[in-house]
């Protein structure tokens, strides 16, 4: 069936792809070759704009219209009889041909299941149209056959699945449905594009375990394109490196990992936070960023003494905060209002100094905190005390004049380089905004104080006068950064500055933020759902879930002796890029580590239980019940 | 769903008590009233009034009681189906508006149907082959359609209807027909003058819609869902009609019930150009002389049809859209 064993499934040869842009031509894929057998798993790895992208959309047929196939084949091993090849690279890409074998042979899935998923059509629908255009079925039998592939791919209730729609489901269940869509013909290939980098690390493990148990149930191959070396090194076979449109280095993923040759390979490898990092370690960018200091934001010599009493406060101290929404389903003509608990009696403390990592899921409250510290939302329990040589600050009780003065004590720094930037101001005017705002120095000081802003962040003061679309991703955030430092902030709160960056950039903005926080004698509280990332800057990480913090401890505690099973959960979930650290795949549970009321014994939040934090030594905090705590701890 | 039609139609009895009341104190705002409007003109033509006899057509009118008193005999009347009394016609406002109400409505709803069934084939083809030459070439034709003053078009085809086809100049039928009975010739004589109009007050409104329909497909093109699709081996037509276009959609459907009064007030220029026997230019009549039943009566039934589309489209959006039917309290 699935044709000889020895000649591979997919040969890509010399494949040069070309766009054709207002500003030029543009050489995207320049000779690239590898090819990947029956059954096997591939990576291709690279950052972003090295075209591994396009070599996929290649593959599928579905290169963007300014693109062309300028040279080179792709074969694809004909199904019909061994010996067979079809050179996709030659076939008219909206013909039949190839349409039959889009989806029907070879099938994608996408990076974002939300957008990748039409809102308007149920996930019945979208699932059998896939297979009543490759496979002779009436109605019924799609439906039977859609349901199984529903629950294969693990949904609960399959037959309630088939009339759902995408919005109505999880991240990490809209993937599920993507891959049923993909795999309900029983494709040769699989191209998973970045299949996981948008969802949580626990789904995330979820997704990956699911891919790899179906690509053998299927007997699949599997092209994993992808910049996540943990993922690569826990899922392939062999890699193939991309680095602007060439391939640098292909190999089974044992002589990659262990002796990488190539120069980028090496850059890459290093510029990865990983766990067990020396804390002296640090990240090498693959491209360095130079910055100085001026004398405008230096730390000033003549400061005021921190009060005596005041000395071992904490900048910041959160105790007991709780928020909820309400519930938008409640109409005012139905039933009496509901409401969502997103922050369950939240308490920390952030000394000065420190960056304090928060580590949890998309919708764990972690932003909602951020937001109520900023007072940007209201609280309905709880304070927040912020502490400086001026004496302390009941947060949440400012107002008029104050809250504007305190302000500039605590900035914000935005997952989004974006969407954060107003695309209508140049980057002078975005970074002097904060100083006209709180009427900070004249003319002359503003435009000093932006330019040592601008050599803070690494940037070319020749660049003020551009808008934020001529800057990469990399480079808006650090506008973000100096936008940020340009009120000279105590605190800075860090809702995922590197998230929506490339492994790459990554490193650059974490080794900036870390310069920085030295420097200019900073405090952070930094937000993020990658824990490795937190494991490079933080020294102190609490991890939230479902609202609340469940444990909380200094860096090399939390990783080296976890207590709380959702704090285990994250953790073993994490794909490292060290093949003999490998992800534990039957560790993965079902998502029901975040579920706060499935919690075992002492941890256990329901509607008898509601533990508090509590000590267990060495400055580590978990969410238990004290008394079965100890008895556990004692055994 | 149906606690959501019954709340939508439990909202729209306060919104069309308020609307009459604006519309019947904008209407008496003006100083005088329509006997001080006619007085003046009498008098201004040199004859003489007596005085007794505008204080009994006052009476005669109820324009002697105040004006919260005439809002709610006009109120209750309205209740009743009973729009008043015009001064102008010196008849009931029923008999004046009689068929020109049927005939507005043919008239607007070929004028919709005919912007959509023009404006949607080009804006799928001009948004599909962005900045080719068809697409060039259509947005230009469609640009002098948007930049032609209405009039002028009107005039300049309502030469040619009559030259090439030998149709009456204006009207909306042949006037041996008017105030006849419906037959099947007026029919045929309706739909051989309706056409005029239709591409008069068509041809502004189909350029905007086709720049609108490019710019939403643009704009749907580019996601990812599409991608998905075509990745499923779905033809390329098919799989735009099902999705992209779908999605497109919204902000038409939303629409209508802007456009119902739109199309209905804004071909009043057109309709007096081409004395088309349609509602607009007598709304501009009793506005100006101050015929406060018939203008009223006018607006209020303007203010009904937004409502009214507006509850149509919300409910053709829920049809639509599952998000808008399901998504009513996601949290995110």
């Amino acid at each position: 069936m699935r044709g000889d064993r020895v000649s591979p499934l997919l040969q890509v040869r010399d494949l040069k792809i070309g766009f054709d842009l207002p500003e030029g031509h543009l050489l995207a894929v320049d000779g690239a070759s590898f090819q990947i057998g029956h059954g096997a798993t591939v990576a291709l790895v690279g950052e972003s704009g090295s075209g591994k992208t396009v070599v996929s959309q290649a593959i599928m047929g579905l290169l963007p219209k300014p693109a062309h196939i300028l040279g080179g084949q792709i074969f694809l091993a004909d199904p019909a009889g061994p010996g067979i090849r079809i050179d996709i690279a030659r076939l008219p890409p909206g013909g039949r041909e190839m349409r039959q074998i889009r989806g029907g042979q070879i099938s994608i899935i996408f990076q974002e299941p939300m957008t990748s998923l039409s809102p308007l059509h149920t996930i019945g629908d979208q699932i059998g149209e896939a297979l009543s255009l490759h496979r002779d079925v009436d109605g019924a039998q799609a439906r039977e056959l859609t349901r199984d592939m529903l629950r294969m791919v693990g949904f609960p209730d399959p037959e309630k699945a088939l009339t759902t729609y995408p919005f109505e489901l999880s991240g990490g269940l809209r993937q599920r449905a993507m891959i049923s869509m993909a795999l309900i013909c029983r494709p040769a290939l699989l191209v998973a594009d970045e299949p996981t980098t948008a969802l949580d690390v626990t789904i995330q493990a979820q997704i990956l375990k699911l891919i790899k148990d179906l690509q053998s149930e299927l007997g699949m191959a599997v092209l994993m394109i992808t910049h996540d070396l943990g993922v690569v090194a826990n899922m392939a076979e062999e890699v193939v490196v991309m680095y602007r449109g060439r391939v640098m280095e292909s190999g089974s993923v044992e002589d990659i990992f262990r002796n990488p040759e190539h120069p980028y390979l090496k850059a890459l490898m290093t510029a990865v936070p990983r766990f067990n990092m020396g804390t002296e370690e640090r990240l090498v960018p693959l491209r360095d960023i130079e910055y100085e200091t001026g004398h405008l934001l230096a730390p000033r010599a003549d400061a005021a003494a921190m009060p005596e009493a005041l000395k071992d406060k904490p900048i910041l101290e959160v105790s007991g905060l709780s928020k909820s929404f309400a519930d938008r389903r409640s109409g005012w003509l139905s039933g009496k209002p509901s409401s969502v608990l997103v922050l369950d009696d939240v308490s920390f403390a952030i000394r000065p100094g420190e960056c304090l990592g928060l580590v949890g899921e998309s919708g764990c409250g972690k932003t909602t905190l951020s937001k109520v510290v900023m007072r940007a939302l209201s609280a309905d329990a709880g304070s927040v005390t912020y502490t400086d040589e001026e004496g302390e600050t009941d947060v949440l009780a400012l107002n008029g004049d104050d809250l504007t003065e305190f302000r500039q004590k605590v900035q914000f720094v935005f997952q989004d380089p974006f969407s954060s930037l107003n695309p209508r101001m140049t980057v002078f005017d975005l970074i002097s905004e904060p100083l006209l705002i709180h009427n900070i120095g004249d003319d002359a000081w503003r435009r000093e104080m932006v330019s040592e802003l601008m050599r803070l962040v690494g940037l070319d003061i020749r660049h003020l006068r551009r808008y934020p679309h001529s800057f990469s991703g990399g480079q808006r955030q650090r506008i973000g950064i100096a936008r940020a430092l340009a009120l000279k902030p105590k605190l800075l709160i860090c809702d995922e500055p590197v998230s929506a960056l490339d492994v790459s950039i990554q490193a650059q903005v974490l080794n900036l933020l870390k310069d920085l926080k030295q420097e200019l004698n900073l405090t952070y509280m930094f937000i993020t759902h990658n824990l490795a990332v937190v494991d490079y800057i933080a020294d102190r990480i609490a991890v939230m879930c479902a609202g609340r913090l469940v444990e909380l401890a200094t860096r090399d505690e939390l990783f080296a002796n976890p207590v709380h099973p959702y704090t285990k959960a994250l953790l073993a979930a994490v794909p490292d890029p060290d093949l003999d650290n490998p992800l534990d795949f039957n560790a993965v549970m079902g998502g029901r580590r975040s579920v706060p009321s499935e919690w075992p014994a002492p941890f256990t939040v329901d509607d008898e239980h509601h533990p508090h934090l509590i000590d267990i030594g060495d400055e580590h905090m978990v969410r238990a019940d004290e008394r079965a705590l100890s008895l556990k701890l004692a055994s | 769903m149906l606690g959501y039609i019954t709340r939508r139609i439990l909202v729209m009895v306060p919104t069309l008590i308020a609307i009459s009341v604006i519309t019947f104190v904008i209407i008496q705002l003006p100083p005088g009233d329509y006997l001080s409007t006619m007085l003046a003109e009498l008098q201004s033509q040199g004859e003489k009034v007596d005085p007794a006899r505008i204080e009994a057509l006052k009476i005669q009118y109820g324009l002697d009681k105040t004006m919260v008193e005439q809002y709610f005999l006009w109120a209750f009347g309205l209740l009743h189906g009973d729009f008043g009394f015009s001064f102008e016609y010196q008849l009931p406002v029923t008999d004046v508006v009689g068929d020109r109400v049927f005939l507005t409505v043919v008239l607007n709803f070929s004028t919709i149907v005919f912007i959509w069934l023009i404006s949607f084939p080009i804006g799928i083809y001009s948004a599909t082959r962005q900045y080719s030459i068809g697409d060039y070439g259509l947005t230009f034709i469609g640009f002098i359609g948007l930049a032609t003053p209405n009039f002028l078009l009107a005039l300049v085809l309502l030469y040619f209807a009559n030259v090439w086809f030998g149709t009456s100049i204006g009207g909306l039928m042949d006037p041996s027909y008017i105030d006849k009975p419906w037959t099947f010739d007026k029919i045929v004589s309706v739909l051989e003058h309706l056409w005029v109009p239709v591409v008069v007050i068509g041809t502004s409104g189909t350029a905007a819609m086709i720049r609108r329909l490019r710019a939403n497909l643009l704009d749907e093109l580019q996601k990812q869902y599409y991608v998905t699709a075509k990745a499923k081996g779905l033809g390329p037509f098919r799989a735009l009609i099902k999705y992209p276009l779908r999605m497109s959609l919204n902000p038409f459907v939303a629409d209508i019930g802007n456009m119902l009064p739109q199309v209905i007030s804004g071909s009043a220029v057109v309709s007096m150009v081409l004395s088309l026997p349609t509602t607009g230019p007598m709304l501009i009549e009793a506005l100006r002389s101050q015929d406060m039943y018939l203008a009223g009566s006018f607006l209020m039934f303007l203010a009904m049809l937004t409502v009214f589309g507006m509850f149509i489209s919300d409910l053709a959006l829920a049809w639509l859209d599952p998000r808008i039917r399901l998504g009513g309290g996601a949290n995110r």
